[in-house]
C-alpha cells in the first residue's frame, strides 16, 4: 500500500501538524513502507475474533459524585503560552 | 407540490451532578473564569478520567423513564477534532454502545397523541466556552464548563413540523426536569437543542438530504429556526437547487440560518475506544437499585390522579408536569381533606396565576402547602365562602398567618345564623319596594341585585346558599 | 558509595555510615563527571540537597521509609511539581509541571531523594533514545552505541551508575530493551499494577511504569515503592501488593520455562543464541525444566503494534497543541496556523510518523482494516501467551535481536528501528509483566534475557531473576570508566 503526498498534506491537516514541503517525500516514503508492513496483518483470517481494547478485562470503577477539585488557576494559568483575566488567550474563532 | 418535512432531534441535557463526569471539579453555573477547571479538564499531560457514578446513575433513570434498554455493556470513544475550547484535542464520548438504547417518548399535538422514537442516549463531557469579545483582537477561552456531564438524546426523524418538534422538546425538558436529571436552564446552557431538518415530496419514502441546526436555544426558536429551515429547503428545491448536507446556525436576531463553513471543513472524527476507560458494566442489581428509588413517572401519575381523585385530564396533566407540583396538590390535599377537585382548582388556579406573575416555582411559593390547606379546610366546612377565600388568599401570599388567624383577626367568618340574615334581608326588602314590585311582577333579573344588597350589608360574609334560599322565601311570600 | 545495592545503602545511612547529603553530593559529582553520557535532562542539584537534608533529619529521629536518603532519579516522563517536565521534547522544553505523577508522590513518601529527570526518547517514541530533542545519550559500555531506548538515560544513568536506580516506562519494551542494551535489571510489571496517573501518555493502554536498578533484588525494593492501586487511574488495578522482597530466595526447582519455537529461529544471531542458550543452563543447573512452547500469532505483533501504539497516540498527543502550555509558535495568524505550526515545530520527526501513521489509521475507511483488525490480532496474541502460560510457568527469551547498536545506525530507517523491538512488543499488548536481566556479554556489549510471566507474578519474575543472580555475576559488571 503506498501513500501520495498529496495523502499525507491530507492526514497532517486532519493532525493539524505542520510539515516542511521539503519533508513530505521522506514521510510519504516512510508512511509507506510502514503500511507494507502492515498488510501482513491481512494474511490472518479474523472473522471470528473479538477485538481487544484493554490488556485486562475489567468494569469501569466508578467515582462517587463529590467535588474534590478546589481552584488552581493562579498555577495552570502561569504555564499558559498567552493568558489575560483568567482566560486563555487563542486567535480569533470565527464560527 | 406539496412537501412534508422530516425532524429529528439531537437534544443536549446537562446531568446534574455536583462534580463533572471524569474529574473532581465543581459543575456550578456562573464561577469565575476557569476556576472550576482542573488538570483533568485543562487536559495536562498524564491526567486521566475516572467516570462519575452519578452520571451513570441519572443517564439510567433516564433511559428507564422512556422505557428504553438501559444497555449491560457500554463504551466511552474518543470524538478526535481540533477546536480551542476542547483541550484534549478529543471529546470523551460513547459511539457504538451508548448507555440507553432504543426508547420512546409520547407528546400530545392538536389533541392527538403521537408516539417520537428516541434512538439512543449516550454519556459525553460538555466543551468550555470561547469568549468572542475582543482581547487585543483575540478569543478567551473559559473552560469551566468542559467536563460537565451531557446526556446527549437523540431522537428518530418521526416529527412532521415544527410544531411536533417544540412538543416533543417541551415534552423531554419537561421529562428531565420532573426526573430532576437535569436542571433544565435553557438560559444557561442546561439543555440545549440540534435540530437535522430535510423535506420531501408527499407520499416519497426515501428521505431528503438533511441540514443540521446548532444550538437552538428556546422552545419558540426552534420553532422559528426550523419553520424558516424548512421555506429555505424548499424554496431552494422549487428554483431547481439541492440542499446540501450541512451545519446552520440559526440567526435568532435576522430570523434565518446561516451555513456554518468553519465547522464544516474538518471533519473525519476518527472515534476510536478511550484507551484510559474500560467498558460500563451494568449489572441488574445496580439496576434494580435505580428502579426502586425512581419516582413515579408522570404518565403514571397523569393516570393515577385521573383515576383516584377524579380530576379532568388537563387538570391531571397541569398538576403532573412537574414533581415538586403534584407533591404539592397531594400533601395540601392530605393535609386539607377537601374535595380533590377544589384543591386542585386553587393550585392550578389562583395559585398558579399569583406564582406566574411573580416569576416563582412551586418551591419558592410563599404559601406552604399547609397554609393553603388551612384555607381549603375553612371552604370546605363553610366557615368562608369562596369570595372571601379570595380575600384569604391574598393575605397569605403577603404574611405569614395562617388562614384561621386571617379569618379570625378580619372577622371574615362567614355569617350562617338565619335569624340575622332574614333581618337584614327584612330591611333590605322594606327598604327597595320599587324594584320588590318589579321582581314580582316577573324580572327576575332583580333578584340579583338583592343578593347583592344583602351581601353588600352584611361585608360578603354571609353564607351565599342562605341568602338565596332566604331572599327567595320572603319575595315570594 | 555508589556501588552499593539499595540494601547496603540503607544500611550505611541507618548505621550513619555515611549521611543522605553525602551520598547526594557523591553522585551529584559523578553526573557532573559524565555530563557527556548526556543521561539527564534536569539535574535538580538544589532539590535533591533538600531532600538529603530531610532525609537525614529523619534518619536521625529514626523516621525510616523504604527508600529514605536515597538518591534516585527519575524518567522525565513523570510529571514532577514545579520542576521541568519535557517528556524529551522541544514541546514541553518550557512546562513546568504543576502537580506529581502518583508515581513521584509514592517516592517522596518513601523518603527518596531526587536527582534530576532522565533523558528519553521523544514522548518515549524510539528505540535508541536518538528522537530526544535533548540529543542522543551514549552507552557507558561503548559510547559509540545507543543504550536503547525509550528509557535511555535511565539504562545510562544506572549502569554508569550516576543514581542509585531509577524509574523507566516500557510501552513496547522501552524499559526492558536499555536495559539488555546497558547491562542492568529492568522489570515492566503487569498493565494496571503501577500507576498511570502523572505519567504522560504514549500509548494509553500499552504504557506502564517501572523499576531499573542494578540487581533483581533492588528493583524489588523499587517496585514496592511504584506498584498499588491508584483512585486516579480508571486502569489501575485494585489488588493487593505482595512483599515483592520476601519470596526472593525462594527455590527454583520444578520451574517450568517455555521456549517459544518463535522466539529462537533462524532470525536469532548465533552469538545472541549461545548467550541465551548459556543463561538457560544455569536455570537447569537451579532445578527447572525447560520446554518448547508455540506463539504463532508473534510474528504479527509488530504490525499491530504499530498500529495501536499509534492510533492512540495520535489522540493522546493532541492536547498539546499551544493554548494552555507547553510550546506555542510564534505570532500565529490563525487558529488553524496556531495548532499546524505549534505542533509542527514543536514535534520531532519521529513522533510526527506516529502521529500520522495514527491518524491514518483511525481514518474513515480505514478504521476497520488497520485499528479493528490490529486489535483482534492483540486478542490472538494475546491468546497465544494465555495457553502458553498454562503448560509452563514462565517465558524466556531473547529481549533485543542483536546487542546495542551504534548511534545513528538505525535512525534514518523508521522500519529497521520499529524491527529491534520484535521481542518485547508482544508483551505489551498481552499486558504481561517482564523483566530483562543481564545474562552476558558479545564483544563487550551487555545481553539481556528476557523473562516472561502470567499477570501479577512480578513477584516469581523477581524470585526467577535473583536465583540467577546469586549463581552469576554479570548484573554485577561495571562500564570501564565508571567502576
Amino acid at each position: 500500500m503506498s501513500l501520495t503526498a498529496n495523502d499525507v498534506t491530507q492526514i497532517a491537516h486532519l493532525a493539524r501538524l505542520g510539515i516542511d514541503k521539503q519533508d513530505i517525500v521522506s514521510y510519504t516514503k516512510d508512511l509507506s513502507g510502514i503500511l507494507d508492513l502492515m498488510t501482513q496483518m491481512s494474511e490472518l483470517n479474523t472473522d471470528n475474533v473479538d477485538p481487544m481494547a484493554h490488556p485486562m478485562d475489567q468494569a469501569q470503577r466508578l467515582r462517587a459524585d463529590s467535588i474534590s477539585e478546589p481552584d488552581n488557576r493562579e498555577k495552570f494559568m502561569s504555564i499558559a503560552p498567552q493568558a489575560e483575566a483568567g482566560l486563555y488567550l487563542v486567535p480569533k474563532v470565527i464560527e | 407540490m406539496e412537501w412534508e418535512t422530516v425532524i429529528g432531534l439531537e437534544i443536549h441535557t446537562q446531568l446534574a451532578t455536583q462534580s463533572k463526569i471524569f474529574s473532581g471539579a465543581s459543575t456550578a453555573y456562573g464561577a469565575e473564569p476557569n476556576t472550576q477547571a482542573c488538570a483533568v479538564d485543562l487536559g495536562l499531560p498524564g491526567v486521566l478520567p475516572v467516570l462519575n457514578e452519578e452520571a451513570v446513575r441519572l443517564a439510567v433513570i433516564f433511559g428507564m423513564a422512556i422505557e428504553a434498554n438501559i444497555e449491560p455493556y457500554s463504551v466511552f470513544a474518543r470524538k478526535n477534532y481540533f477546536y480551542p475550547d476542547l483541550p484534549k484535542g478529543y471529546q470523551i464520548s460513547q459511539m457504538d454502545h451508548p448507555i440507553v438504547g432504543q426508547g420512546h417518548l409520547d407528546i400530545e399535538v392538536d389533541g392527538e397523541t403521537k408516539r417520537i422514537g428516541i434512538t439512543r442516549a449516550h454519556l459525553e463531557e460538555d466543551a468550555g466556552k470561547s469568549l468572542h469579545e475582543s482581547f487585543h483582537g483575540l478569543t478567551g477561552i473559559d473552560l469551566n464548563r468542559a467536563g460537565t456531564p451531557l446526556l446527549e438524546i437523540v431522537s428518530e426523524p418521526d416529527m412532521r413540523s415544527a410544531k411536533e418538534a417544540v412538543a416533543y422538546m417541551r415534552k423531554l425538558h419537561e421529562l428531565v426536569r420532573y426526573l430532576g436529571i437535569c436542571d433544565g436552564n435553557m438560559q444557561e446552557g442546561s439543555f440545549r437543542c440540534d435540530a437535522n431538518v430535510s423535506v420531501r415530496p408527499k407520499g416519497q419514502q426515501a428521505f431528503g438530504t438533511r441540514a443540521e441546526i446548532k444550538n437552538i436555544n428556546s422552545f419558540k426558536f426552534v420553532e422559528k429556526a426550523i419553520n424558516h429551515e424548512i421555506e429555505r429547503q424548499i424554496e431552494l428545491i422549487e428554483n431547481g437547487g439541492k440542499v446540501v448536507q450541512e451545519t446552520r446556525l440559526y440567526d435568532s436576531v435576522k430570523d434565518e440560518t446561516r451555513s456554518m463553513r468553519s465547522k464544516e471543513e474538518a471533519n473525519d472524527y476518527r472515534y476510536f475506544p478511550d484507551p484510559d476507560l474500560l467498558p460500563v458494566l451494568i449489572d441488574e442489581s445496580f439496576k434494580s437499585q435505580i428502579k426502586a428509588s425512581l419516582p413515579e413517572l408522570p404518565q403514571a401519575k397523569k393516570h393515577r390522579f385521573k383515576t383516584d381523585y377524579q380530576l379532568d385530564d388537563e387538570s391531571a396533566t397541569i398538576l403532573t408536569t412537574s414533581r415538586p407540583l403534584a407533591d404539592y396538590f397531594e400533601s395540601t390535599l392530605k393535609t386539607s381533606k377537601s374535595e380533590p377537585k377544589l384543591c386542585a382548582n386553587w393550585i392550578t388556579g389562583d395559585l398558579s396565576a399569583a406564582l406566574n406573575k411573580a416569576g416563582l416555582e412551586i418551591t419558592d411559593s410563599p404559601i406552604s402547602d399547609e397554609r393553603l390547606a388551612g384555607l381549603l379546610t375553612r371552604i370546605s366546612d363553610n366557615t368562608i365562602s369562596g369570595k372571601i377565600a379570595k380575600q384569604v388568599f391574598d393575605l397569605l401570599w403577603q404574611s405569614i398567618a395562617t388562614a384561621d388567624e386571617i379569618i379570625a383577626e378580619q372577622g371574615l367568618k362567614q355569617i350562617t345564623d338565619t335569624g340575622a340574615i332574614e333581618a337584614i334581608i327584612d330591611k333590605i326588602i322594606a327598604d327597595n319596594q320599587g324594584q320588590v314590585e318589579q321582581y314580582r311582577s316577573g324580572k327576575d333579573k332583580v333578584f340579583a341585585f338583592f343578593v347583592g344588597q344583602v351581601m353588600k350589608e352584611m361585608k360578603g360574609k354571609a353564607n351565599p346558599a342562605e341568602v338565596n334560599k332566604l331572599l327567595k322565601t320572603k319575595l315570594q311570600a | 558509595m555508589h556501588t552499593k545495592s539499595l540494601t547496603e545503602l540503607a544500611h550505611g545511612l541507618r548505621s550513619g555510615e555515611f549521611s543522605s547529603v553525602e551520598l547526594t553530593q557523591h553522585f551529584l559529582k559523578r553526573i557532573q563527571q559524565h555530563q557527556d553520557l548526556n543521561a539527564y535532562i534536569t539535574v535538580t542539584e538544589e532539590i535533591a540537597l533538600q531532600n538529603a537534608i530531610a532525609a537525614d533529619t529523619q534518619l536521625a529521629n529514626g523516621q525510616v521509609a523504604a527508600l529514605t536518603g536515597i538518591p534516585i532519579a527519575q524518567k522525565d516522563i513523570f510529571c514532577t511539581l514545579d520542576i521541568k517536565t519535557s517528556c524529551g521534547s522541544k514541546m514541553l522544553d518550557n512546562f513546568i509541571a504543576p502537580y506529581n505523577a502518583t508515581v513521584i508522590e509514592k517516592f517522596n513518601q518513601a523518603g527518596a531523594v531526587l536527582l534530576g529527570k532522565l533523558n528519553m526518547d521523544e514522548f518515549a517514541m524510539g528505540s535508541s533514545n536518538e528522537t530526544s530533542y535533548y540529543g542522543a545519550v551514549k552507552n557507558p559500555w561503548n559510547v559509540n552505541t545507543v543504550p536503547g531506548g525509550s528509557s535511555g538515560g535511565s539504562g545510562a544513568a544506572v549502569a554508569a551508575r550516576l543514581a542509585a536506580c531509577a524509574t523507566g516506562t516500557d510501552t513496547g519494551g522501552s524499559i526492558r530493551q536499555p536495559a539488555a542494551h546497558c547491562g542492568i535489571t529492568g522489570l515492566k510489571p503487569t498493565y494496571g499494577r503501577v500507576s498511570r496517573y502523572g505519567m504522560i501518555a504514549y500509548a494509553s493502554s500499552l504504557d506502564q511504569g517501572g523499576p531499573m536498578a542494578r540487581s533483581a533484588e533492588d528493583a524489588a525494593i523499587l517496585l514496592q515503592t511504584m506498584a498499588g492501586f491508584d483512585p486516579k487511574d480508571s486502569t489501575s488495578v485494585d489488588l493487593i501488593v505482595p512483599d515483592y522482597s520476601a519470596g526472593l530466595n525462594n527455590s527454583l526447582a520444578g520451574l517450568k520455562i517455555g521456549l517459544p519455537k518463535e522466539f529462537f529461529s533462524n532470525d536469532l544471531n548465533s552469538d545472541m543464541a549461545a548467550t541465551l542458550e548459556t543463561a538457560i543452563n544455569e536455570y537447569r543447573k537451579l532445578g527447572a525444566e525447560i520446554k518448547e512452547v508455540s506463539m504463532p500469532n508473534l510474528k504479527l505483533a509488530i504490525p499491530a503494534y504499530y498500529v495501536i501504539a499509534p492510533a492512540e497516540c495520535s489522540a493522546n498527543l493532541s492536547r498539546f497543541d499551544g493554548v494552555r502550555f507547553g510550546y506555542r509558535c510564534e505570532n500565529p495568524v490563525d487558529l488553524t496556523d496556531l495548532y499546524t505550526r505549534s505542533r509542527g515545530e514543536g514535534f520531532g520527526k519521529e513522533v510526527k510518523r506516529r502521529i500520522l501513521m495514527g491518524t491514518y489509521a483511525l481514518s474513515t475507511g480505514y478504521y476497520d482494516a488497520y485499528y479493528v483488525k490490529a486489535q483482534k490480532i492483540r486478542r490472538l496474541i494475546s491468546d497465544d501467551f494465555k495457553n502458553a502460560l498454562t503448560e509452563v510457568d514462565v517465558i524466556m527469551g531473547p529481549v533485543t535481536p542483536t546487542p546495542a547498536f551504534g548511534i545513528g545506525e538505525k535512525i534514518a530507517d523508521p522500519i529497521k528501528m520499529y524491527l529491534s523491538d520484535i521481542y518485547t512488543i508482544a508483551i505489551n499488548l498481552a499486558g504481561l509483566p517482564a523483566l530483562s536481566i543481564p545474562a552476558g556479554f558479545i564483544n563487550g556489549l551487555p545481553v539481556g534475557l528476557q523473562i516472561i510471566g502470567n499477570y501479577f507474578t512480578e513477584d516469581r519474575l523477581l524470585n526467577i531473576a535473583h536465583q540467577y543472580q546469586q549463581v552469576t555475576d554479570w548484573h554485577q559488571h561495571t562500564p570501564k570508566g565508571f567502576e
